[in-house]
């Protein structure tokens, strides 16, 4: 860099910084540590995705029209000619088909979407895994969860804007859940809808969302939550010198400007691969919204899938007797629609959102954890885990049945009935066996710890007994095995003083005992340094 | 900086421990290729120089392609043009991304640096201040303390609750148009109305329907609607069949609610609304394709499998003077998923026999 170059950079900086003062935060941040881990590029795919959304998202903006004005077709593609449909469809051909790199641009942001729902899960699996969402990340757990749900309602209304007859279909699903709601449901349909379905409004109302209030929330909360990323400070794998109390890593300058900043070119690069090689939402294939027509095989972006196939799940009439749909003096209650569209997703979502609270209750731990647990070291927490895809999977599975039929040759009403059974007895099965499963890893490392590597050298003692050579591990490998909590159920205070008086908030106390007993009752301890004394002592004989 | 970092010895965070054993210290810094050989160094310089040069070429064909290549009518063609500017964008982007991370993974400086957390709880005297401050303040103002002036409270209170509803109430009460739910019990289908093809609206002649076909139906006069054309055939869309009359179980008081065998039922599911396109002539039986829900159509449209609890609503047809097949009435219960009011709309007499024409909208 040349002097003159030099000082130019010193006169902006100080001019700016006698404004600002951002003399502070870039000292602050530019030596910021984070670890290193692959698995926090999860995150990472999530927030650059974002960023390839708004930047295709914008050029898409140009061309789309967000009306539902019936008009008839006059383009380039033959099969549409002079078919009716809303200017929403028609410029959604008009930009696939005569803007150069129109129909690229609706791919990268379509496969960006896909990207975007499955990193934020990903990372979401991941944060869950490793306990990350302990104290005190709890709050940034719900922010993170906020914004899986907007990411959830920003793919739906982007789905639904070129007026398709697939995602038409998909607002109707939308209406008629929204319809069986008790009391105000009719209403609330009116409200989204302008009146009855599909109305003349739906599609400019969803623009708005799409483009303006979902982005800009998830905007706001993407900024929070990075906020609290750099208020907390990352957290860490556990190792050799990382504690609860410091960070090892690297400096965000220039190390992870460079490997996050590269990452984002990455991310947008494959994306952009993706889509000019796979067609995704030929909604020219489809034809504009009819509420005639609708295929076979046809089904949502995978992220809305696992609602379709718990509506496919719900029988209307249980064992064939018990009907699913109540009338009640004369009000009719759906539960058909109300369990699996609504009350399923309710509590499947609810109980991601308390879930730090629920451990917090069981464990009764009170600090901050910046290290990482390894799965198989909380295995409770890690069968729940399982438990919640094994059930989500189930969902999703079913929402595919007519395929999964069709591509084995399968029934498409056994699949069902399997899976009925499946969506109670699977994610039960999963739990015991992750589990079991992690237990024997634990059991495993205590193995590893105790009695060393095996090394495949076999040894004939004097006395002729053979003997395999075990290699005993470096503090380093041991530490990694060792360093975790071994947390015991809670012990709460009697339910009576010594007076006799009875506690308040006993029981209270006796329901987290309940929960703390679940999680710890059975548990594998770490080796402690004088199982290990006794061990080597006991080697010493040999 | 008061960091440690990891080439020399064991750091000193050693002293806390776990289990009785001892933190072990970050471990010894492992010297890359790139450290030690002066030749790797040189040689990860050029690489990573050469992945830039990849993305300053994907930038050019990605604008190249843009200006060279002619989209035509061709789907083909209009595919083609889309898929060189994509991969010269992914070019572009990929250079980029790897050479700034090949540069970091093998030149920048990577040696692990320890920071120490501090607690996010604020120090006791910042708190104390904190709660002294928010004190004082309540006491300034009079929301509490000796001179508490509760009557300013409330109405301020009741006055920021309310408030809002000055500009939800209008918004909210124009976005559902006339909020008239009850026309979600009835369709435009009407005594002695044809039924005709979808889409194009021709009559059909109970001749035409043979034995095991089925035909798409939307009301006569569907298409010359000037409002509300997609709303009407969302609700009066219809499935027309003709099974044997021997196969054909007529449901009671329904007698006269067919024709020779012909056959009418609403296309819109009773789960969720979709459309039951889906006909299995050997069964008899309608499966829609959304949630798998399958009725029965000799029997009453009754639901054999799936979420659905409801058979189809049956529309009552007949033939008129010229053969044609019209309807007898609107459908006698509302269509489609079923909601709170749904039986109100179904007993209040709106869909009597008689109901003539043009009565609604």
């Amino acid at each position: 860099m040349g002097a003159r170059l030099d000082s130019a950079a010193a006169g902006t900086a100080n001019y700016i910084d006698e404004r600002t003062s951002i003399g502070g935060f870039v000292k602050f941040f530019a030596r910021k540590l984070f670890p290193d881990h692959w698995s926090f590029m999860l995150g990472e795919i999530a927030l650059y995705s974002f960023v390839v959304l708004l930047l295709s998202g914008v050029f898409l903006t140009a061309f789309f029209v967000p009306s539902m004005t019936i008009v008839e077709y006059d383009g380039p593609l033959a099969t549409m000619q002079g078919v009716e449909m809303s200017e929403a469809f028609a410029s959604t051909l008009h930009m696939s088909f005569e803007v150069p790199g129109g129909l690229l641009m609706r791919q990268i942001h379509h496969w960006a979407a896909l990207l975007f729902t499955a990193a934020i899960v990903t990372h979401m699996a991941r944060v869950f895994f490793t306990g990350a969402f302990r104290k005190p990340r709890e709050l940034n757990w719900l922010v993170g969860f906020t914004l899986m749900i907007l990411s959830l309602a920003a793919g739906f209304s982007g789905y639904s804007l070129p007026d398709d007859v697939l995602s038409g279909n998909g607002l109707r699903i939308i209406e008629g859940v929204t319809r069986s709601i008790p009391i105000v449901g009719e209403y609330i349909s009116y409200w989204i809808f302008g009146g009855e379905f599909p109305g003349e409004i739906l599609i400019p109302r969803l623009f708005t969302m799409h483009i303006l209030l979902v982005p800009g929330l998830i905007l706001v909360l993407i900024a929070l939550h990075l906020f609290l990323v750099f208020l907390h400070k990352h957290t860490q794998y556990p190792g050799g010198g990382r504690t609860h109390k410091n960070v090892v890593g690297l400096p965000l300058f220039p190390v992870y400007t460079a490997k996050a900043g590269g990452f984002f070119f990455v991310v947008f690069g494959i994306v952009a691969l993706v889509a000019a090689i796979f067609t995704i939402n030929p909604v020219w294939n489809y034809g504009p919204y009819d509420p005639s027509p609708v295929s076979a095989g046809t089904q949502p972006d995978w992220y809305i899938l696992f609602v379709d196939g718990a509506l496919r799940l719900m029988p209307g009439w249980l064992f064939d007797v018990i009907p699913m749909e109540w009338e009640i003096w004369g009000y009719t209650l759906s539960w058909n629609l109300l369990v699996p569209a609504l009350i399923l997703p309710g509590l499947f979502f609810g109980f991601l959102a308390l879930y730090p609270w629920i451990e917090a209750w069981a464990t009764g731990d009170r600090g901050e954890k910046h290290v990482l647990d390894r799965p198989r070291n909380a295995p409770v927490r890690t069968g729940i885990g399982v438990a919640l895809i094994t059930f989500y999977v189930v969902l999703v599975m079913e929402g595919s049945n007519d395929i999964i039929a069709n591509l084995f040759h399968l029934s498409l009403n056994d699949l069902t009935y399997f899976f009925r059974i499946g969506i109670f007895v699977l994610p039960a099965l999963a739990f015991w066996i992750t589990r079991r499963i992690c237990f024997g890893l634990q059991r495993k490392d205590r193995e590893l710890v105790l009695h060393g590597k095996e090394t495949g050298r076999i040894v004939r003692h004097e006395h002729g007994e053979y003997v395999e050579v075990h290699e005993p591990l470096t503090d380093e490998e041991r530490w990694v095995l060792i360093q975790h909590d071994d947390i015991a159920p809670l012990e709460i205070e009697p339910e009576f003083n010594d007076r006799g008086v009875r506690r308040k908030g006993y029981r209270w106390d006796r329901f987290k005992q309940w929960l703390s007993r679940i999680y710890f009752e059975k548990r594998i301890s770490p080796v402690t340094a004088e199982e290990l004394a006794e061990a080597q002592h006991e080697h010493g004989h040999h | 900086m008061s960091t440690t970092e990891n080439p020399t010895e064991h750091g000193p965070e050693g002293s806390e421990k776990q289990n009785g054993f001892e933190n072990p210290g970050l471990p010894y810094h492992r010297p890359r290729r790139a450290d030690v050989d002066p030749k790797a160094d040189k040689k990860a310089e050029r690489q990573v120089a050469a992945l830039f040069g990849v993305s300053i070429i994907g930038t050019i064909v990605a604008i190249g392609s843009y200006m060279a290549l002619d989209m035509t009518d061709e789907i083909d063609s209009i595919r083609f043009v889309n898929m060189a500017i994509g991969l010269g964008i992914f070019l572009a982007m990929i250079g980029i991304g790897l050479g700034a991370i090949h540069w970091a993974k093998t030149l920048m400086r990577d040696h692990e640096m320890v920071e120490e957390r501090h607690a996010l709880r604020s120090s006791d005297e910042g708190r104390e201040g904190a709660i002294q401050n928010l004190k004082d303040g309540v006491e300034d103002s009079g929301l509490g303390g000796v001179k508490r002036r509760p009557v300013l409270v409330g109405s301020m209170l009741t006055a920021l609750l309310a408030a809002p509803l000055a500009l939800l109430w209008p918004q909210i009460g124009n976005m559902g148009a006339d909020w008239n739910i009850s026309n979600f019990g009835h369709t435009m289908w009407r005594k002695g109305m044809r039924l005709t093809r979808d889409p194009d609206g021709t009559p059909i002649k109970a001749s035409d329907v043979t034995i095991g076909s089925a035909f798409h139906v939307i009301p006569e006069g569907l298409n010359e609607l000037e409002h509300h054309k997609i709303e009407e055939k969302a609700k009066a869309v219809v499935l027309l069949l003709r099974l044997d009359p021997r196969d054909l179980n007529l449901q009671p008081g329904r007698e006269d609610w067919s024709f020779d065998g012909i056959i009418a039922f609403s296309k819109i599911c009773t789960h969720v609304g979709c459309p039951v396109a889906l006909y299995e002539q050997q069964t008899h039986h309608l499966l829609c394709p959304c949630h798998q829900s399958t009725f029965d159509v000799a029997n009453g449209a009754k639901v054999v499998f799936g979420p659905a609890k409801r058979p189809l609503p049956q529309l009552p047809i007949a033939v008129d003077d010229e053969g044609y097949i019209v309807a007898q009435s609107d459908f006698h219960e509302p269509i489609g998923p079923s909601y709170w009011t749904r039986l109100h709309d179904t007993s209040d007499g709106l869909h009597a026999d008689d109901d003539t024409e043009g009565s609604s909208h």
